[in-house]
């Protein structure tokens, strides 16, 4: 029989009092969607969930200088708002293909890369834009970049007495156009067979600085590095781009498998494909920023 | 099983529900108000059989644990027609259209219609589509849902 208490606190120093009064036994729950399936496939649930959905506070999207995205921001605000459409597309075309409005209504960011799924829809976007991850214990707050973040499947850098309180977005990112693609079967209720994140911006019609993030492509999300170095520099013409793609969707950056939803050498094919459409993509949507 | 007192406002009307912490939104509503238009599909949040509307979102109430329902608004299919009986709009077309087969589906359908016309009252066949992305048919093609829909919109304005 399942059995759980259900702790509602509504400032973050009840939550940090409940994480260090329960330690293990406690669990975090904020939009649910990925808690509560957990817990009725595996019938099995921590003693206490703590639900972050009364933090209020922590929902918001605001751009001053950095942006900055409350961790309980849902998927369908981050969908719903035009500076995230406009100014960190890859980000708003992540939150707006994850399952379906009745999910996005309820998931939030955090909770999406939190529970660090390879697939996470939000994660290749969040990467490919150089986020950090704010997080709050008692101690204070720490700042972790998203490439340092994911460190296992379903594994993050969180530590059991914090919570993470916002993603930020750097400035910089203003200059960069940014796409991601969602290899999927269906246009909904679907995770990806593969996801392709590219941000960059240019100088004089060469790549001067490049982000290119896979997901389901490595046991977490990952940076193509070696793609992103090869283009540094260089013309955005088609050989330049194949070949970007050939190194993302080689060994040298991710380490493909066969899965049910997709075999490793159709993931390979949809990387090499699809890192030159997003880098060219991303391209277009740089806005005229001085 | 320990149980939990949640007061909420469910179609209109104050209630206070006692049962277990453990249970969902879709539960309570089911096997305490038993309120059984909410069906259990899937009970995973995959096919919006189960979907109400909390203060003004379509939701899937499977995964939505009770104590969160604290203090909110909750609308269901029993809710959304006149006190008289007379059918929502979005209810009256859906009967007109034939937007209706087996009916699993149907009340989750509807109320992720309504939260998109009470949202947006002029949606295109795009919005509609996406609006109900997350609500399974198995009997139909989906379209004959798609117009009622549309039909319901016509009729609101």
């Amino acid at each position: 029989m399942i059995d759980y208490e259900y702790k509602r606190p509504e400032k973050l120093e009840e939550v940090f009092a409940l994480l260090q009064e329960y330690g293990h036994r406690a669990a975090l729950i904020a939009g649910g969607t990925d808690v509560m399936v957990k817990i009725r496939n595996t019938k099995k649930a921590p003693e206490v969930l703590i639900s972050l959905r009364r933090l209020t506070d922590l929902s918001y999207i605001r751009k001053n200088g950095d942006y900055h995205i409350g961790a309980l921001t849902t998927h369908r605000m981050l969908e719903q708002s035009d500076l995230v459409q406009k100014e960190l597309t890859a980000l708003y075309e992540g939150a707006s293909r994850i399952g379906s409005v009745q999910v996005r209504n309820v998931a939030t960011l955090a909770g999406n890369i939190c529970n660090a799924a390879p697939s996470a829809d939000t994660a290749g976007p969040l990467l490919a834009l150089d986020a950090q991850v704010t997080l709050h214990s008692p101690d204070g707050e720490r700042r972790v970049p998203i490439t340092e973040f994911f460190t296992g499947t379903y594994r993050t850098a969180r530590k059991e007495t914090e919570v993470v309180t916002e993603i930020k977005i750097p400035a910089h990112m203003e200059q960069f156009g940014s796409a991601y693609w969602k290899q999927s079967r269906r246009k909904a209720m679907n995770l990806p067979i593969v996801g392709i994140a590219v941000s960059l911006r240019l100088d004089n019609d060469a790549v001067s600085d490049s982000r290119i993030a896979l997901t389901v492509a490595a046991p977490t999300p990952i940076r193509a590095y070696k793609a992103e170095e090869f283009l540094s520099g260089k013309p955005m013409d088609d050989a330049v781009l194949a070949e970007a793609g050939k190194i993302a969707a080689s060994t040298d950056c991710c380490t493909l498998r066969d899965s049910l939803r997709g075999e490793a050498w159709y993931r390979a094919r949809i990387i090499e494909v699809y890192v030159p459409r997003m880098a060219r993509l991303a391209a277009e949507r740089i806005q005229n920023a001085n | 099983m320990k149980k939990i007192s949640v007061s909420f406002t469910l179609n209109g009307d104050p209630v206070t529900a006692e049962v277990p912490a453990t249970w969902t939104l879709l539960k309570t509503l089911r096997e305490y108000f038993e309120l059984t238009g909410a069906k259990e599909g899937c009970g995973v949040g995959e096919c919006g059989a189960c979907t109400v509307i909390v203060d003004g979102q379509a939701v899937n109430s499977c995964l939505y644990p009770i104590p969160e329902a604290e203090g909110r608004s909750v609308t269901t299919i029993e809710g959304i027609a006149e006190k008289d009986g007379t059918l929502h709009p979005i209810q009256k077309a859906f009967l007109e259209n034939n937007g209706v087969q087996c009916g699993f589906c149907t009340s989750g359908m509807i109320m992720s219609a309504k939260a998109l016309l009470d949202q947006n009252p002029d949606p295109t066949e795009e919005h509609i589509r996406k609006s109900i992305a997350g609500n399974f048919c198995r009997c139909t093609g989906y379209v004959q849902i798609v117009e009622s829909i549309q039909m319901a919109a016509k009729v609101k304005e």
